[in-house]
């Protein structure tokens, strides 16, 4: 039996940040697209153990794992606990669906601190206000000249998501955003 | 830049987010390979290219991905309607659409 | 050195000073001082030279209107800025200010002998005289002309300084923090909108900072824009933003704005950004921009020493600075006499106060006379005297030929106040011309915003306090009480400088535009405004028609015989100011400029040597010389190896999608030129995308991995306008279709590994899966375990040679490159990169879409008919490829080209001949889409796109070079192993 592989991961050793933003490659975890119209929903929420939320802009999370509403019948279920997202998913085979893994395509980036927002509306358009995007909501947008899933994880935390080759760019911007997210 | 209302997201997002994607309502032919070159021709080549009020495609292609149709007056920029994909032509909002359906209730109305 | 500031006056402590150079000279400011201030507080009156005549120029204003005083500002030797509006900069400690336009000196400038021979530069000078002989453009005309045009010289250096940008949101955004600003964004705030407010100034009070003789809620004006302030400032849901100025008002209510964080500081934090550009999205705007006093159109109103009586009474209410100690003051309006006032009151020597109206506002004339200041109504200044400074005016009045000629060593002027419609005019909202007030005011708003104030032309300070608390939605009010009602204002020539007099009366100083100038425009036929401006210059630049614009209209109506508004107003663009490159571009410099997307095998790259070259976006592994090796002997280095042994290949840029759901197949039926349905679990084949007009569009191999679902490829550059292409059939013209797709390209690390010894390199690795050439042949897929990692294992070749493409996690890719290469090395193969790969697949005659094809190719034209399904009846292209043209013969196809003398290796893009000897145009069959040098054939090996190209075969054709002629011969595209078994092992 040949040796086992090793992982590599994105943005292992990046280091930045500031007074006010707090910088943090997240954890490796399993992540998969699911994709399903309105009458799977039930079946999918069953087997993947959370609500899927149907409302624009939202998320649920129940047992380590967080689904996120990108599309009307699109979602990122991130599991940060044990994993089997892809046979969870494919237990409710009844139900017409689409899961494809996607843990290695994309990485996150943990983004906390009180100047967290600011950090992000260096390169992001939409309105982070409370008011605008409170704690649990989510909508894949930009950031700077990439494409990035962004989660309010709490009153001053984010997590942004996208894809591998595209976080040496994200953490750079991050990085220098930090540096002028205390106005 | 434009602010876009996403029928699909149900909010004002950044342009940004978008891409255009063309005049609306030019449906595939069904039958496409038995059409005459005439026909093929209107259908793949001619757009109207309206200067004023024009039906056109957007794809909310950084966001929730979904294509979607809008009413857009092409001089002032100005959107009169987005709607969902997959819904008929809808008519410019005017006065006596206060009457019809308001941008809100033909988004909720529409087909997913 | 004379001190012109004056004790108790102005709002600058005086025990706080800056040090800075003007041209050499070490001058003292005060802190807060601009530019301006400071080098009048030190009696310097002289900043420039004009553009055009080089005529001596001095501040004009005290805003960012100035036209003269531009200046050049560092801070050391990086950190130099050309064109610095003297009267915005604030000073700081050590500044380094440069006069521009100037040589050898400000007060002796050799250029300034255009001002003698100005009579040959009229208006359009340039247009008319450069015209002939036409071969002297380039080599004379042009290099002169580039000399002499533009102020400044830009920095050579980089910019050391960081630029950031913020996207922010806000319920009312209000520009300007006048009294009219002030007072909307107190009174939005108290609703509990989130409010930002802007202004361009150090402090906020606008027309208050100077104004002192006006009261709001009982206080001094500028007191009460103070406290508002600290008000605003205390208020969670206000963000006051000063030294910040909104430079552009576009679509739904989206604004520009540039903040100068460092500019006024001596030692700026270097973690600061110098300015930072805010995109300001608000529901609502309410503009309060104030006005721009106009200068008064009269011979020689260019000297240093001449300036707007509101810029005057701001140095004096403000910074201290008395502009002269002998001043005289010429007016269309009643404003001016304030500023008398206050220069008389402070201990300044008013010698008069010269009126061009009849009869001017009661109230200002007798306080002006009671402090024993001389008014002369219906007076003018007909020219001035002075060369480096105004040193005297010369007056008489209207009509009469007598006149008086009066020593001064200031003269102030107001033409009256110009609303400042710039943002309201970005904004598309259409201005009315007021024949009364002799204004354009805002009309029809057409975003959601409101102008309130002097920009709307609301002159009465209660009327325009209660328009503007209105506007900002709340319920506050405040009143207030000014010295005296303003009446007054003009537009166009003044006397003596009228249609028939030949003097420089100057409209846009800027520019060297004079009333002459407008004038002879429309003599010699500009008879729209737009046409006028163009040939004058006038408004043009940073003027932006701050200062030009309505006087220039003005003479032109006149000349044309025409109202105001028949003549029209040029437009108004952005950037209402100079906007920094270094603030647009923001954060998009050096390594953020534009994402450098790296492979997970590209740390393993580097360590081995790679040379990398840019696709799109992405860094690929070029090739991977050895010591002494360049780039010609490493590719035929992996060339040979590759097909002697083996070569190991990164190939995760690959662009892949995983279509999944029941009706993948018939989504991919619609898709490809192919047919899906027979293909079988653990099958690959190689596809062809068409679009709608029958041309290809990319291509790639696809493998079933079940019944539902499919791993796609594509080109590496076409993947995300391929799943886009693939989108918009599937939501729009397939929306019933079951199923989804998704990008996966960065999922997997994808080692490709070709050659005789392909397999032997990698079984040791797979678990779980024969390899054999029986269980596993030539484009088979299946999905295995590779060093204890679930992976994807395709058997692909884009060489010709037994081929597999392992897919594993991406995380993983490095350690199993490691592996594959260890083994690799031990079995005598190498490493390859993008060139050799290239020179491998046309060995065997496989294209590169978009390198071999131009989206002019059918999928027959590339001699891939084969892959064009004859029995479906729809895919994406079907009909177009029946398209008369598409279906005609003749048309270019791709054929390989072999030189007759085997070294010589064509260049892409070359043309194809049949004649060489043909008189040109010659007749042009075609091009060379790709050609390379082939070690394994030891000669060379083209492609190349020829009309009627497979009908040619044998045939010798011609490239014509710039220095001879290349002969070729017309052949298939397979060059290597033309009968095609090393693929199978």
């Amino acid at each position: 039996m040949a040796e086992l592989a090793t992982r590599t991961l994105p943005l292992a050793g990046a280091y930045g940040g500031s007074a006010t933003v707090q910088l943090q490659a997240a954890r490796p975890a399993e992540r998969i697209s699911l994709r399903a119209r309105a009458e799977a929903v039930e079946a999918l929420s069953v087997a993947l153990g959370l609500s899927l939320p149907t409302a624009p802009k939202t998320s649920a999370t129940a047992g380590g794992r967080t689904a996120l509403w990108l599309g009307p019948d699109e979602w990122l279920v991130i599991d940060e606990g044990d994993g089997g997202l892809m046979q969870a998913a494919a237990a409710a085979s009844g139900a017409v669906h689409s899961a494809t893994d996607v843990s290695h395509r994309n990485t996150a980036i943990l983004v906390s601190g009180p100047g967290a927002a600011n950090a992000l509306n260096a390169g992001c358009p939409l309105d982070l206000s409370l008011k605008a995007f409170p704690v649990g909501a989510c909508a894949r947008t930009l950031f700077g000249k990439i494409e990035v899933v962004l989660l309010r994880t709490g009153t001053d935390a984010f997590r942004l998501e996208c894809w591998r080759s595209f976080s040496d760019y994200a953490f750079g911007l991050l990085a220098e955003a930090a540096r002028d997210a205390e106005a | 830049m434009l602010l876009i209302h996403c029928p699909y997201c149900g909010e004002n997002r950044s342009e940004l987010e978008f891409r255009w994607a063309g005049e609306a309502h030019i449906a595939r032919p069904d039958t496409i390979s038995a059409i005459s070159d005439e026909e093929f021709a209107e259908y793949f080549f001619m757009r109207d290219n309206t200067k004023g009020i024009a039906w056109e495609r957007w794809r909310h292609i950084h966001g929730c991905g979904r294509f979607f149709n809008a009413i857009r007056d092409t001089v002032s920029d100005k959107f009169l309607l987005t709607y969902k994909a997959g819904l008929p032509r809808q008519p410019v909002p005017g006065a006596e659409a206060v009457a019809e359906p308001s941008v809100a209730s033909v988004v909720e109305g529409g087909a997913a | 050195m004379s001190n012109f500031r004056i004790k108790g006056a102005g709002r600058l402590t005086p025990a706080r000073t800056a040090r800075f150079t003007f041209d050499g000279r070490i001058y003292t400011a005060l802190e807060g001082d601009t530019v301006a201030s400071a080098l009048l507080a030190n009696g310097v009156h002289l900043m420039g030279r004009s553009f055009k005549y080089h005529r001596p120029r001095g501040i004009l204003t005290a805003g960012p209107e100035e036209p003269n005083a531009l200046l050049d500002v560092s801070r050391d030797a990086a950190r130099r800025q050309p064109n610095v509006r003297a009267s915005v900069q604030d000073v700081f400690d050590g500044a380094i200010i440069r006069s521009q336009n100037r040589w050898p000196f400000l007060s002796f400038d050799i250029g300034a002998f255009n001002n003698l021979l100005s009579a040959f530069f009229p208006a359009g000078f340039y247009y008319k005289t450069f015209m002939w002989p036409r071969e002297a453009w380039a080599k004379l005309y042009e290099p002169i002309i580039r000399r002499a045009a533009g102020l400044g010289v830009a920095p050579k250096e980089a910019d050391p300084d960081h630029y950031a940008n913020r996207f922010a949101h806000c319920d009312v955004l209000v520009a300007g923090a006048g009294a009219a600003g002030l007072a909307a964004a107190l009174s939005a705030a108290k609703t509990g909108a989130e409010v930002i407010l802007v202004d361009e100034r150090a402090e906020v009070g606008g027309a208050l900072l100077f104004d002192t003789a006006t009261t709001i809620d009982g206080k001094p004006g500028y007191d009460w824009a103070q406290d508002v302030f600290q008000q605003l400032k205390a208020m969670p849901n206000v963000r006051v933003l000063t030294r910040t100025t909104v430079f552009g008002y576009y679509n739904h209510n989206f604004l520009g704005l540039v903040e100068r964080v460092t500019d006024h500081l001596a030692n700026p934090d270097p973690s600061l950004p110098r300015e930072r550009l805010w995109q300001v999205r608000a529901r609502k705007v309410v503009l309060a921009t104030g006005a721009i006093e106009r200068h008064m159109v009269f011979a020689n109103n260019d000297r240093p020493g001449i300036m707007l009586a509101s810029a005057a009474r701001l140095y004096l209410n403000h910074y201290g600075v008395a502009v002269g100690s002998k001043v005289g003051v010429y007016t269309a309006h009643d404003s001016a006499y304030e500023a008398a006032i206050d220069l008389k009151r402070a201990g300044v020597d008013v010698v008069a106060i010269v009126d061009c109206r009849a009869k001017p506002g009661e109230a200002v004339v007798s306080a002006a006379r009671s402090l024993g200041i001389e008014v002369l109504t219906g007076y003018s200044v007909i020219d001035t005297g002075g060369r480096l400074r105004i040193s005297s005016m010369t007056v008489a009045r209207n009509g009469s030929s007598n006149n008086r000629k009066i020593p001064v060593d200031a003269l102030l002027m107001s033409g009256g106040w110009t609303p400042s419609v710039h943002l309201f005019s970005q904004s598309r909202g259409k201005l009315k011309f007021d024949a009364a007030s002799e204004r354009f005011l805002p009309d029809v708003h057409v975003q959601d915003c409101v102008s309130v104030g002097a920009c709307n032309g609301t002159d009465d300070l209660n009327a325009l306090l209660s328009e503007a608390a209105a506007a900002g939605g709340g319920e506050f009010s405040v009143s207030g009480e000014v010295a005296f009602a303003w009446t007054g204002g003009m537009i166009g020539a003044a006397e003596g400088a009228g249609k028939d007099k030949i003097v420089k009366a100057f409209v846009d100083f800027q520019h060297d535009v004079t009333a002459k100038d407008i004038r002879l425009a429309v003599r010699e036929g500009m008879h729209s405004i737009e046409h006028i401006k163009r040939f004058t210059t006038n408004g043009m630049a940073s003027d932006q028609g701050k200062l030009s614009n309505m006087h220039g209209l003005a003479i032109a109506a006149e000349m044309l015989g025409k109202e105001i508004p028949q003549v029209g107003l040029t437009t108004f663009r952005a950037p209402y100011t100079p906007v920094t490159y270094g603030t647009l571009i923001a954060h998009s410099r050096g390594d953020l400029f534009d994402p450098a997307r790296k492979t997970p095998l590209h740390a393993e790259l580097v360590k081995q040597g790679a040379e990398f070259e840019d696709v799109g976006n992405w860094k690929r592994a070029w090739y991977f010389p050895r010591r002494g090796e360049d780039m010609h002997a490493a590719v035929n280095r992996e060339c040979r190896t590759a097909r002697e042994v083996a070569g190991i290949f990164d190939a995760s840029t690959l662009g892949k999608i995983e279509v999944v759901g029941p009706d993948a197949a018939k989504f991919l039926n619609l898709m490809y030129t192919n047919a899906w349905d027979n293909l079988k679990p653990g099958k690959c084949r190689y596809g062809i995308m068409t679009r709608e007009d029958g041309f290809v569009y990319d291509d790639g191999v696809v493998g079933r991995l079940s019944e539902d679902r499919f791993h796609v490829t594509t080109t590496t550059g076409g993947a995300p306008r391929v799943l886009h292409h693939m989108e918009d059939y599937l939501q729009t013209e397939f929306p019933d279709l079951k199923v989804w797709l998704t990008s996966t390209t960065e999922q997997w690390a994808v080692i490709a590994v070709q050659g005789p010894k392909a397999r032997e390199i990698i079984a040791p690795l797979v678990e779980g899966l024969d390899l054999s050439n029986e269980a596993f042949p030539h484009m088979s897929v299946a999905e295995c375990t590779v060093m204890g990692v679930p992976a994807r294992l395709f058997r692909v070749s884009f060489t010709g040679e037994i081929g597999f493409e392992v897919n594993v996690p991406a995380d993983y890719g490095a350690a199993v490159w490691k592996a594959i290469w260890e083994r690799g090395q031990a079995l005598g193969a190498c490493l390859y990169g993008t060139e050799t790969m290239h020179v491998l697949r046309a060995e065997k005659g496989y294209i590169i879409v978009g390198q071999d094809t131009d989206g002019t190719v059918t999928p027959d034209d590339a001699g891939y008919g084969w892959a064009v399904s004859k029995k479906k009846t729809d895919f994406v292209g079907i009909r177009g490829l029946k398209r008369p043209d598409l279906m005609r013969e003749g048309r270019k196809q791709l054929v390989g080209l072999l030189t007759t003398d085997p070294t010589e290796v064509l260049e892409e893009g070359g043309q194809i001949v049949e004649n060489p000897n043909q008189v040109k145009p010659m007749t042009m069959l075609g091009h060379v889409t790709s050609a390379y040098w082939s070690e394994n054939l030891g000669r060379s090996i083209a492609i190349g796109l020829v009309a009627n190209g497979r009908a040619r075969m044998g045939e010798t054709l011609y490239v014509p070079m710039k220095d001879r002629t290349i002969a070729v011969e017309v052949t298939d595209m397979v060059f290597f192993d033309k009968e095609g078994g090393r693929i199978h092992g």
